[in-house]
């Protein structure tokens, strides 16, 4: 049987600061397929970002402690030595960032940075490398790609940026693609040409995706599966239609809640969570979302839930799913505003 | 509307008292948690105790010679040795200190004041701006010292004329601190506000860009303080600055030059004080920029 | 780009003109009547009166300014008193030491402090770095007259490796001519050397944190090629500025520094020129200093063009 592109397996994080040892991700389990989009969604700080970057293992390995497996076609990544590591990174795996204006480098031309890592990988020339940079600029949609690599970042609107980032991360063609909020420091328009070119591309090339976002627009837009983070855990992961008709979880219910609808009732409120998100060096004893749940009970305040998997194959961390399983028929878990 | 009582009065009173005294109090902390701070300020204390009580708990007057016991190493009577008139090296690099410091200090308070001026007026009257700049540019254009021998050699060595010329070469150094921080208080909205309403542009100059502008002045003129202390060293080192027989860091190195083979002591004494205090007003401005700049702030570790 | 250079240009010229005026009223400074000063005690009247007219000092002052600007302009700063030589040749003569000096000190400067900026900002907080930055602000801390009082001290007395003092000219072989300015470099340098380390370490650190190198490690590129090629090109930025800055205190530097090593350059020309009160070389010199300065200022502002491309932009 071969492997599956991608299996993370209670995957923890944790960082060593000043105040002590603080644990970003704690024990985060989720696959992601060839072909598939899993959309990874959480308010920010929820360690979605941190679960990208350890994947890519980015982070200040001074600092970071691994727990877990992260296992890219049946290899750890995380026991991969560093100069393995160099190979899989923008060749296997590929990352696109929230901000393109400050992910690219100011001082070396599009083409430059593009081909860069065809140079590294393909051991092409440079000129080779360039020629395919323009192929790739052309796939993503940039007009007349041949005058545009020798532009600077400056010099190009936020939409081309993050389609050069897009060509950048893909010019190797990686197997999984993982793109960090791609659309959220853009307008509504480009950011669906932007979902647009992603999906094509992923289409063509068969890779599996990470979408990370906190807007379910994008998640219901592109992905096939969502898992739903917080502070530090995944705390529901079903199929996208599921998630969206049936959340088990009063965390997701609460999220699809305080989204607008179009065809809403006017008259009738929004509803926001409840409470804050606490600080991650102050977890809750019991479930992490328990002092903001109005389900919770003793029990919640008191034992953590366990990540359990439902015959429909949907995921859930929470003592009374059984309880929330119509979103109509169950009382309110959200306090009007 | 605006209705108070008594109490609410009080209350309000309380408040801020308790929020200045946490202010203070959280100054305090990071003061002491400021090593750089505080090592620099240690050192300054001590130099500045040295210049007094050195002169005092020396036996010797710093101008007194005695040929005979002249260019001796240090020893039990002469703690840092003689020099080449047989003169005591440790009351001359004691009362040196006085000068030498006391140059650095009056430097530092002039440039600070004249600068401070400049650099408001020149933020604010933006032709005036375009003509003092020029100058700054033309006077930076010199370096230190050189604009310093130069003034030095027409007016003469004196301590007097030492601080007119470093002065001089420093100013537009502060004046350029001043004006781009005042600039930037220039902008805000409520700058414009006020001259809106009729604000006199005295009022708005001094009470309300002046002490946005404060703390990278006070940080610039401390290194202007230690920059003051090597130039009046290099000054009276090249016999341009504080006259013989008067003792000063830089005349004392002046002498020592001449028989540096003979007299090491002559030479690492006075050379130590001058690292000591430059060293010691570096610290003290790195410290002070830590504590006062929030956005560099390194200096809060609980 | 062609437009800025000539704007940049123009902006030089009011700058000029104040120095020039300066320069020119330094004279004017002077308590007294200038030639009488010039002449020393022991002139004669007649003497005074000679010179008074020879320098022009009785003409209306803007007249004197101008016969004295046109003359500068021309290349003409008039002629030593007590050399009996223009100051012009006086000033070519001497500025071969003071420029070799000066390049050696800022090549050794730029050699060892921009690798120690860029190590202790890769091992930022560690010890190397501490202990790097220590030796930097005590670096800092050292007037490089003292520091060359200090290497004297250590090498003529102690050890006996290299030359105290003299100087040869680069037409007696280069090893020959380096050899009487490896002290003197060193203790010029080592300031130089503190500034710029500091400098680029905080630079790095900034740079390091940017979010374009995590782009550039998520490429798979080696954590090498990420420092040296992405994080350093973009760092060298203010490193530039700092240069340009501190090529000013190089100057400086050399003029007490050579008075030390006894080095016949600019330095002792001034420092000679003061006990004679030979005003005119006192005025050529720092005139082509200050001008010499302001060019190269000019110079580091091109350059700018040529490392950050958001410049070339804004300015075309």
């Amino acid at each position: 049987m071969s492997h599956p592109l991608l299996e993370v397996k209670e995957l923890k994080t944790r960082f060593s600061t000043e105040k002590g040892t603080i644990t970003a991700v704690d024990g985060v389990t989720f696959n992601v397929d060839y072909g598939e989009t899993l959309g990874v969604v959480g308010e920010s700080g929820c360690g979605k970002s941190v679960t990208a970057e350890s994947i890519m293992r980015l982070l200040n390995e001074k600092s970071t402690k691994y727990g877990g497996e992260i296992l890219y076609k049946g290899r750890d990544l995380l026991s991969l030595p560093e100069s393995k590591m160099l190979d899989i990174r923008g060749n296997e795996i590929s990352m696109i960032f929230q901000d393109a204006m400050t992910s690219l480098n100011p001082v070396f031309t599009i083409g430059d940075q593009i081909a860069e890592s065809i140079v590294v990988h393909q051991k092409l020339s440079k000129k080779e490398a360039m020629k395919k940079a323009v192929e790739m600029l052309r796939v993503t949609g940039i007009p007349s790609p041949e005058k545009r690599i020798h532009e600077y970042p400056h010099e190009i609107s936020g939409g081309m940026r993050q389609r050069v980032m897009i060509a950048m991360a893909l010019s190797c063609q990686p197997s999984l693609l993982i793109a960090d909020e791609p659309t959220t420091a853009l307008d509504v328009t480009i950011q669906a040409q932007i979902l647009e070119v992603i999906n094509e591309l992923k289409e063509e090339l068969n890779m599996g995706v990470i979408m990370i976002t906190h807007d379910l627009g994008v998640v219901a837009e592109v992905c096939t599966r969502v898992a739903v983070m917080y502070l530090g855990q995944v705390i529901e992961e079903a199929d996208v239609d599921t998630l969206f008709d049936s959340p088990r979880h009063p965390y997701t219910r609460g999220l699809l809640q305080s989204i607008p609808k179009i065809n809403g009732d006017r008259e009738q409120k929004l509803h926001t969570i409840k409470g804050v998100v606490p600080a991650l060096d102050n977890v809750p004893k019991g479930c992490r979302f328990a002092p903001r749940c109005s389900f919770a009970t003793e029990k919640c305040l008191e034992e953590a839930p366990v990540l359990d998997e439902l015959p429909n194959g949907q995921k859930v961390r929470c003592w009374h799913h059984a309880r929330i399983k119509e979103r109509e028929d169950v009382p309110d878990a959200i306090e009007a505003t | 509307m605006v209705i108070t009582n008594d109490a609410q009065v009080n209350e309000l009173s309380l408040l801020e008292k308790n929020v200045k005294k946490e202010r203070r109090k959280l100054l305090v902390k990071r003061f002491v948690s400021n090593k750089t701070l505080v090592t620099g300020t240690a050192m300054l204390v001590f130099l500045t105790l040295f210049s007094f009580a050195g002169p005092l708990i020396s036996q010797f007057s710093p101008l007194d010679i005695d040929p005979a016991n002249r260019l001796q190493g240090p020893t039990a009577e002469h703690w840092f040795g003689t020099d080449n008139f047989g003169r005591d090296l440790f009351s001359r690099v004691a009362s040196g200190a006085q000068v030498s410091m006391g140059v650095g200090l009056s430097v530092a308070v002039l440039t600070a004041i004249i600068g401070m001026v400049i650099g408001l007026y020149a933020a604010y009257y933006s032709i005036l701006d375009h003509v003092l700049m020029r100058f700054s540019d033309a006077l930076m254009a010199f370096p230190d010292i050189l604009l310093a021998i130069a003034i030095m050699a027409v007016l003469g060595p004196q301590p007097v004329n030492v601080v007119i010329a470093v002065t001089l070469a420093k100013i537009p150094v502060v004046a350029r601190i001043v004006r781009s921080s005042a600039l930037v208080i220039k902008e805000q909205t409520y700058i414009e506000a006020m001259r809106a309403q009729g604000a006199s542009s005295w009022r708005i100059i001094w009470r309300h860009i002046l002490p946005n502008t404060v703390s990278p002045l006070i940080v610039q003129v401390t290194y202007v303080f230690a920059i003051a202390i090597i130039l009046e060293a290099a000054l009276s080192f090249l016999g341009a600055g504080v006259p013989a027989p008067d003792p000063s860091w830089g005349n004392i190195l002046f002498d020592g030059k001449i028989v540096i083979y003979n007299a090491w002591w002559m030479t690492v004494f006075p050379g130590a004080f001058i690292v000591l205090a430059v060293l010691a007003l570096n610290l003290f401005g790195d410290g002070l920029r830590d504590l006062l700049d929030p956005h560099s702030n390194k200096a809060i570790k609980e | 780009m062609k437009a800025y250079i000539i704007k940049r240009l123009l902006s030089m010229i009011p700058v000029l003109l104040i120095v020039a005026m300066f320069v020119f009223f330094l004279i004017h400074m002077i308590p007294g009547d200038p030639a009488a000063v010039m002449l020393g005690p022991e002139a004669t009247p007649e003497e005074v009166a000679a010179l008074r007219d020879n320098m022009g000092l009785n003409l209306p002052i803007y007249e004197q300014f101008f016969n004295w600007f046109t003359d500068v302009a021309r290349g003409n700063l008039g002629d030593s008193l007590y050399m009996n030589v223009p100051v012009m040749d006086a000033f070519v003569s001497h500025l071969g030491p003071t420029l070799s000096l000066a390049l050696l000190a800022q090549g050794f400067s730029i050699l060892i402090a921009i690798p120690i900026g860029v190590l202790a900002a890769r091992k930022r907080g560690t010890g190397v770095d501490r202990t790097f930055m220590i030796i930097a602000m005590l670096g800092m801390s050292i007037p490089s007259f003292l520091l060359a009082l200090l290497l004297m001290l250590v090498f003529g007395v102690r050890l006996n490796w290299l030359p105290v003092a003299g100087y040869s000219s680069l037409a007696e072989g280069v090893w020959q001519h380096v050899k009487f300015l490896i002290l003197p470099a060193i203790s010029l340098g080592a300031i130089q050397a503190a500034v710029i380390a500091r400098m680029t370490r905080s630079s790095m650190i900034d740079i390091l944190s940017m979010n374009f190198i995590k782009t550039a490690k998520a490429k798979g590129l080696k954590q090498k090629v990420v420092i040296y090629k992405h994080a350093f090109r973009n760092a060298l930025i203010p490193i530039l500025t700092i240069l340009g800055e501190t090529f000013g205190a190089l100057i400086t530097g050399a003029v007490v520094t050579e008075t030390v090593f006894n080095l016949p350059g600019l330095g002792q020309l001034v420092i000679n020129a003061i006990t004679r009160r030979d005003y005119a070389v006192i005025q050529g010199t720092i005139l082509m200093i200050a001008v010499t300065y302001l060019f190269l200022n000019l110079i580091i502002d091109l350059l700018y063009g040529l490392v950050d491309p958001r410049v070339r932009l804004s300015r075309k």
